[in-house]
């Protein structure tokens, strides 16, 4: 990428990139202009131009599924840390969870989050609200208030709205709301005790596992819930062949139901376990599953059954992930190795093209929570990433903007990367730097 | 082979070598003084995060009949229940000088990560549900003294392999000594795959079987509901006279002990003719002396 300086001013010129915009279902080489925070049809005097021949050009990247731990546990990561590692990544826009300490679960909060991350600036900062007061699974959190505050959908991740009463009163109440109820969907009496997925390499290991049927089990039972409530259910990281199924059963039937996956259980398998020697750096909930699992849940993304990758950012102290498996907190810090990652499962395999790859990271995810972008069109919001589709390079953990450097995939080589994101017309990472 | 943590990866080769110098050393058990200089000056420390009796002891005599000297590391009331992690402790005996570690930790994995912190010699004295590797190679040693070999030998190991850090080490191991190994116990009690056949009933488990494995049924199983009752594991799972001389008359019994007599194992098979528990619990000083001698390159004689 290379920069002709002409004048001072924020308005570009981006040339000879291959426009991929999944919002306009457009996938064509062409330019970009971008003046006073937008794109704009022509040329305008004074405007830079950028030569980005080889690169893609994806308006507004977005993540829906991060934990930025702020407030309460700085340590792992806050909403600086988080944004940086959002902006290096490739992502204009994250929707952050609210299992923070306190959790997000009231409107002050989530006013709070989002000014913070307007201050901060380099992301668009989406605020996800608790759907129970404290994540306790008691009582319904004020989600209407928590809405109108700025909260994009309602969630009590970490842990699964485990009651089928309170989940089914949060998804009829949600049929009067905008967004939905995203659901860690875990049997957590099955999964009591277990730290990664039931099979033959938690059995040859002997640690203890969790079948499948853990997530299958809770995703059946929301997904009935949605039929029967009508009410708007999002299924955060699906990874089981039977949670698939319950999804596909649901759509079927006409239940307003999305499903996401993480990259993570996109690349990976439970073999990493056994590669890594038992580290913590595995552990993930769900967990890595084997390559059956992993193979279908590939299919599911391509097929649109699955129409979100989102992350799971989930950073940690290293000390935390020093501790013995058990022990160790579930996660991997995965903003900065997404794009790569995905590309690697999905673009790279031949399983998906570009436009339907890239859908999965820019309208799915919009269109899960119930937001909209018009994508690359005149006045549009000026949210962009260009992406090296062929760049391969290796991941180096301490190469992280995030503060957790917690992933099974260092070391990994990666095809594709961002290597530049540019947030209302501002470029807030260049060349894998990132601009504040 | 420098650190003990897995049967599982080992080759037949190491194996027989382990098994035989077990044999050799086992011979120190029978002297009037039971001391050889193997591992004067050498220190070596027990981590016990878990309750043992039987084991360690086992280890520190295996230490002690060999010179070696030896400190009993214990978690209650340690710098452990303190807070301290596994990488200080470790950072700790190395900067004691420790030679070898020997380390039981109710974790999968703890020994092989210790192992890669450490620069001397780590032994698993068993690790979670993962493995027992010196239970298991005494456990060879046990059945090699009694056929004269163990290829093509069949092994039922009968009992909780669920939770059995024993049966996985006994798999690996008769497995690379070219024995075949089934599994038998409650469906629930029982890996859902792990490369061996599996049955629930006790018959067709243990019928026509060179060696019967009978592991300890944890009385937490019950209280977890895994298990109805004593009674009821007893009626479907116990080994008693009767069963083994129609099904396996001529097997070799054996218990990685503690036994609950009356429960999975009748005294009257115990304490009978078959039964090699005793020569388990000798074997297991033998082969621990012989893990030691071999880690800790004690070339001089023995």
């Amino acid at each position: 990428m290379t920069v002709s300086e002409t004048s001072s001013a924020d308005n570009w010129h981006i040339k000879n990139v291959r426009i991929v915009d999944p919002y306009t279902h457009t996938d064509a080489l062409g330019d970009i202009f971008i003046a006073g925070g937008c794109f704009v049809s022509g040329t305008l005097p004074g405007m830079l131009t950028v030569d980005a021949t080889g690169l893609w050009a994806v308006p507004r990247m977005v993540d829906i599924h991060v934990h930025f731990r702020e407030p309460g546990q700085e340590h792992k990561e806050d909403l600086v840390s988080g944004s940086r590692a959002a902006a290096g990544g490739g992502f204009s826009v994250v929707a952050a969870m609210p299992n923070t300490d306190p959790v997000i679960d009231n409107p002050a909060l989530i006013s709070w989050e989002e000014a913070r991350g307007r201050e901060i600036g380099l992301i668009d900062l989406w605020p996800l609200g608790a759907v129970t007061k404290a994540s306790a699974g008691k009582e319904l959190a004020e989600l209407a208030l928590m809405e109108a505050a700025g909260a994009v959908g309602f969630s009590d991740d970490g842990k699964p709205v485990a009651n089928g009463r309170i989940m089914r009163t949060a998804l009829s109440y949600a049929t009067m709301l905008k967004h939905p109820i995203v659901q860690h969907a875990e049997d957590l009496d099955l999964s009591e005790g277990t730290v990664m997925h039931e099979g033959n390499i938690s059995h040859r290991l002997g640690l203890p596992g969790v079948p499948a049927a853990a997530e299958e089990a809770m995703v059946w039972r929301d997904v009935e819930l949605s039929l029967l409530t009508h009410g708007p259910l999002h299924v955060a990281h699906v990874t089981a062949l039977g949670s698939l199924e319950a999804v596909a059963y649901g759509k079927r039937l006409g239940a307003p139901v999305t499903a996401e996956a993480t990259p993570h259980h996109l690349l990976l398998t439970d073999q990493a376990v056994v590669d890594w020697e038992v580290s913590p750096v595995t552990k993930v909930n769900p967990p890595l599953r084997p390559p059956k699992l992993r193979d279908a849940l590939r299919k599911a993304v391509a097929s649109g059954l699955v129409s979100v990758i989102a992350s799971d950012h989930a950073p940690h102290h290293d000390d935390e992930k020093m501790s013995p498996y058990p022990q160790a907190p579930y996660g991997i810090s995965g903003l900065e190795t997404s794009i790569g990652a995905a590309f690697s499962s999905l673009l790279h395999t031949g399983l998906m093209d570009p436009l339907t790859l890239l859908e999965r990271m820019t309208s799915g995810p919009h269109q899960a929570l119930g937001a909209w972008y018009p994508g690359v069109v005149p006045g549009a919001r000026a949210d962009l990433t260009l992406i090296d589709p062929q760049l391969l390079w290796v991941v180096d953990p301490q190469t992280f903007y995030s503060r957790g450097h917690n992933t099974p995939m260092a070391g990994m080589q990666l095809k594709g990367k961002a290597v530049a994101t540019m947030l209302r017309g501002r470029w807030t990472m260049r060349e894998g730097q990132v601009l504040a | 082979m420098r650190d003990f943590t897995a049967i599982e990866g080992m080759n037949a080769q190491e194996l027989t070598t382990l098994i035989d110098l077990a044999e050799t050393l086992s011979d120190v058990l029978e002297r009037p003084i039971k001391k050889v200089p193997t591992l004067r000056g050498k220190a070596i420390a027990n981590v016990f995060f878990e309750p043992s009796t039987r084991t360690r002891n086992s280890f520190e005599l295996a230490a002690k009949y060999m010179s070696a000297d030896v400190i009993n590391f214990q978690t209650s009331g340690s710098s452990i229940e303190k807070g301290e992690t596994l990488w200080d402790t470790a950072r700790n005996l190395k900067a004691m000088a420790i030679d070898a570690v020997v380390i039981r930790h109710q974790v999968a994995g703890v020994p092989g990560l210790l192992a890669d912190l450490l620069d001397v010699p780590v032994i698993n004295a068993g690790d979670g549900m993962h493995e027992h590797p010196t239970q298991g190679l005494l456990d060879l040693a046990t059945v090699q003294a009694h056929y004269g070999r163990i290829q093509g030998l069949q092994v039922a190991i009968v009992g909780d392999v669920l939770h059995s850090r024993v049966a996985r080490s006994d798999l690996w191991g008769f497995t690379i000594m070219g024995a075949t190994v089934r599994f038998v116990g409650p469906p629930n009690l029982l890996p859902s795959e792990m490369g061996a056949p599996m049955t629930s009933n006790l018959e067709d488990g243990i019928r026509g079987c060179d060696v019967v494995q009978v592991l300890r049924l944890q009385h937490e199983r019950q209280k977890s509901g895994e298990v109805p009752s004593m009674r009821e594991y007893r009626e479907k799972f116990g080994v008693t006279r009767d069963r083994l001389e129609k099904w396996a008359p001529d097997a070799l019994v054996m218990h990685p002990g503690p036994q609950n007599r009356g429960v999975e194992i009748d005294s009257e098979v115990l304490d009978g003719p078959h039964s090699a528990v005793l020569d388990q619990v000798r074997y297991g000083v033998a082969v621990r002396m012989a893990v030691l001698y071999r880690l800790l390159g004690g070339t001089h004689d023995s």
